[in-house]
């Protein structure tokens, strides 16, 4: 052999042979010295203990249960976050408002990314006639206004789907109306920046490697290339999980989103719109929670980027 | 000797905006079981993009298979569908790059680079295919192979990494190895490993070579005949001794007296060099494409392009001059 030996001569202590991290863990290692992912993600962990270990202290018939008489009740003992306008627990109502927003956010973007990848994927790496019709279509989603979309499909759709069962949890029909659309309405942004990753990794070499080695095309786009441009895909997926979070709020707002009385935080925005002064609590604790929420997703949206992209600056902090 | 793989009259050409780029016009090479064939040329000649011919992974468009055949146990790979394609590729033909630095996946390990194609053609299991390649990283020279076998490709030097690209292509066993000027980018010493690991694999492995390089000094340790090509033509065709004892293609001349010699003069002023470039693809010059750079050039070399053609036994010419004489043949 040649000069590289076997095995050491010398007995070297573990400590002091040169580390080489994998690329996770130099990406976990970035993450970790960007605070305010840092202090984001936390927050984000106890938004997440919150609305889902709130259930331990309240159920559902509590967050839904209906009583005129203390309607409109300011915060007190008994309701800390007051009570709405027809007398329902606002803190339940927060809890379980936050495991369908959560739920909404996460989901709307798992469907954003399968079509959003796939329609980026095989536009940038087929190229041609192909990319020219799926980015026309892409273009043609884009100039229409997302919400003029929304609106108009979950006018469409909302009634068409029965009550579901999930998670030991019944959820109107319009919950998956409403994950699908903001899926569907929101890809384009990813297509794009998957076709333009795709056009610029197909042309590197080791792609043609792999097709040297007999790999299908199927397997070369999703075995050697999109792991490469996975970067990119988890940023962009992030970030859309505070995008669809807000579509959500947004239509719920306008009274088209999920039906009561399943409660999320966007439609339990809807009613406070008639009390924004008088009974201020209805909608400072769901809008703080989304805030929240939305504020610590684009914190760990934007140290992921950083930690993913090896090119970036480290900034003096 | 069987022969295992032929180019018959391989004609490649790219649509460009520019116009119809001429890559290669007309090539016929073969390749024995066992033997080593270099391909010698200057960059751009052709000599690639004749062996990814040879893999129908000519990026097409703008590339285009206009005309010839490739025949593989004699069977015209030009006519086959993509899904029989990609069988032959890497199980039966196995290829190596130039820059190892760029054709490793940087996302991958290697194990799993190595054992994919093995999993693919061979159906093995991921633990024997693991274990399968563990033994070809210590075939190619890897130390701690268990170990490194998870690593990534950053954490490889360039010339460990082109061990692993050859343990790569060799993970099927293949009949032919194609190596794309895969010393190019290393340095010196580095090069020499990888050339004396070639040898050792072939003697041990039994399997036919396609060494691509622009370097003469290369093809003369390791091949037993030699193609030289210019301009998308082979100019000459020969078995390795012959053609460094009496190489009689002008082209071939100049690539010798270009190459630094132990023996030479060391007061010589510089190293010979080939006055100009090959021709743009795009406007070929009627004549024979050489002959603006020749200095053997005669009247007939601007206006015909010589045909290839045997001057001795297995030895062929693109040429209308005798070089030893320089009168025209």
């Amino acid at each position: 052999m040649q000069a590289t030996a076997d095995s050491n001569i010398l007995d070297i202590p573990e400590e002091i042979k040169a580390k080489v991290l994998t690329p996770r863990q130099l990406v976990w290692r970035r993450f970790l010295r960007h605070k305010m992912a840092v202090i984001g993600a936390i927050t984000l962990i106890l938004l997440i203990l919150y609305s889902f270990g709130g259930v331990l202290f309240f159920t559902e018939e509590y967050a839904n249960y209906t009583d005129t008489g203390i309607r409109l009740s300011p915060p007190s003992w008994e309701h800390p976050f007051g009570t709405d306008t027809v007398g329902r627990d606002i803190l339940a109502r927060t809890i379980y408002g936050g495991q369908i927003s959560l739920m909404i956010g996460l989901l709307a973007v798992v469907v954003q990314v399968v079509v959003g990848v796939l329609i980026g994927a095989i536009a940038g790496y087929y190229g041609g006639t192909i990319d020219g019709l799926l980015m026309r279509f892409t273009e043609a989603m884009f100039n229409i206004p997302q919400l003029f979309l929304l609106l108009v499909m979950a006018k469409f759709f909302g009634s068409k789907i029965n009550t579901v069962e999930l998670f030991g949890r019944e959820f109107s029909g319009s919950v998956i109306v409403i994950i699908v659309i903001i899926g569907v309405t929101s890809w384009m942004y990813l297509a794009r920046i998957v076709r333009a990753n795709f056009l610029s990794l197909k042309e590197r070499e080791f792609v043609l490697a792999a097709h040297t080695t007999g790999s299908s095309n199927v397997s070369i786009i999703f075995q050697h290339i999109l792991p490469n441009s996975i970067a990119p895909i988890v940023v962009s997926a992030t970030l859309g999980v505070a995008g669809a979070i807000i579509a959500e709020a947004y239509i719920s707002f306008l009274g088209l989103g999920v039906q009561p009385p399943t409660a999320t935080w966007g439609n339990m925005l809807e009613g406070s719109y008639n009390y924004i002064e008088t009974a201020p609590w209805l909608w400072i604790f769901p809008g703080l929670l989304i805030v929240l929420t939305v504020l610590s997703i684009n914190f760990v949206g934007d140290g992921l980027r950083d930690a993913l992209d090896p090119h970036a600056i480290v900034e003096a902090n | 000797m069987e022969q295992l793989l032929e180019l018959q009259n391989l004609e490649v050409k790219f649509h460009t905006l520019d116009g119809v780029v001429h890559a290669v016009n007309g090539v016929s090479y073969y390749v024995n079981q066992g033997e080593t064939l270099g391909i010698v040329g200057e960059s751009g000649c052709g000599k690639s993009v004749s062996v990814l011919s040879v893999m129908r992974l000519i990026p097409d468009p703008p590339g285009k298979i206009a005309g010839g055949k490739i025949l593989f146990h004699g069977e015209n790979l030009l006519d086959l569908e993509e899904r029989q394609m990609e069988k032959i590729r890497g199980s039966r033909i196995g290829m190596v790059f130039q820059d190892p630095m760029t054709s490793l996946n940087p996302v991958l390990t290697i194990g799993k680079q190595i054992s994919e194609a093995m999993v693919l053609h061979q159906g093995d299991s991921k633990k024997v295919a693991d274990q399968k390649a563990i033994e070809l990283l210590s075939l190619v020279g890897i130390p701690n192979p268990e170990e490194r076998y998870g690593d990534y490709p950053h954490q490889f030097s360039g010339g460990m990494r082109q061990r692993v690209m050859i343990a790569m292509a060799l993970s099927c066993s293949p009949e032919i190895l194609i190596a794309d000027e895969p010393t190019t980018a290393l340095d010196v010493t580095i090069q020499a490993q990888i050339i004396e690991l070639t040898k050792k694999l072939r003697d041990q492995l039994g399997m036919a070579i396609i060494w691509i390089t622009h370097d003469l000094a290369v093809v003369a340790e390791l091949a037993d005949r030699v193609v030289v090509m210019y301009a998308g033509y082979i100019v000459e065709q020969a078995d390795v001794f012959r053609l460094y004892e009496n190489p009689r293609h002008p082209y071939t001349l100049a690539l010798l007296e270009s190459l630094p010699r132990v023996d030479s003069n060391r007061d010589a002023e510089r190293l010979a060099t080939i006055p100009g470039f090959p021709p743009d693809g795009l406007n070929v010059p009627p004549g024979c494409p050489l002959a603006p750079r020749c200095g053997f050039a005669v009247e007939r070399c601007l206006q015909e392009n010589p045909q290839l053609h045997e001057i001795e036994k297995d030895h062929h010419i693109a040429c209308w001059v005798d070089v030893s004489t320089g009168k025209e043949l």
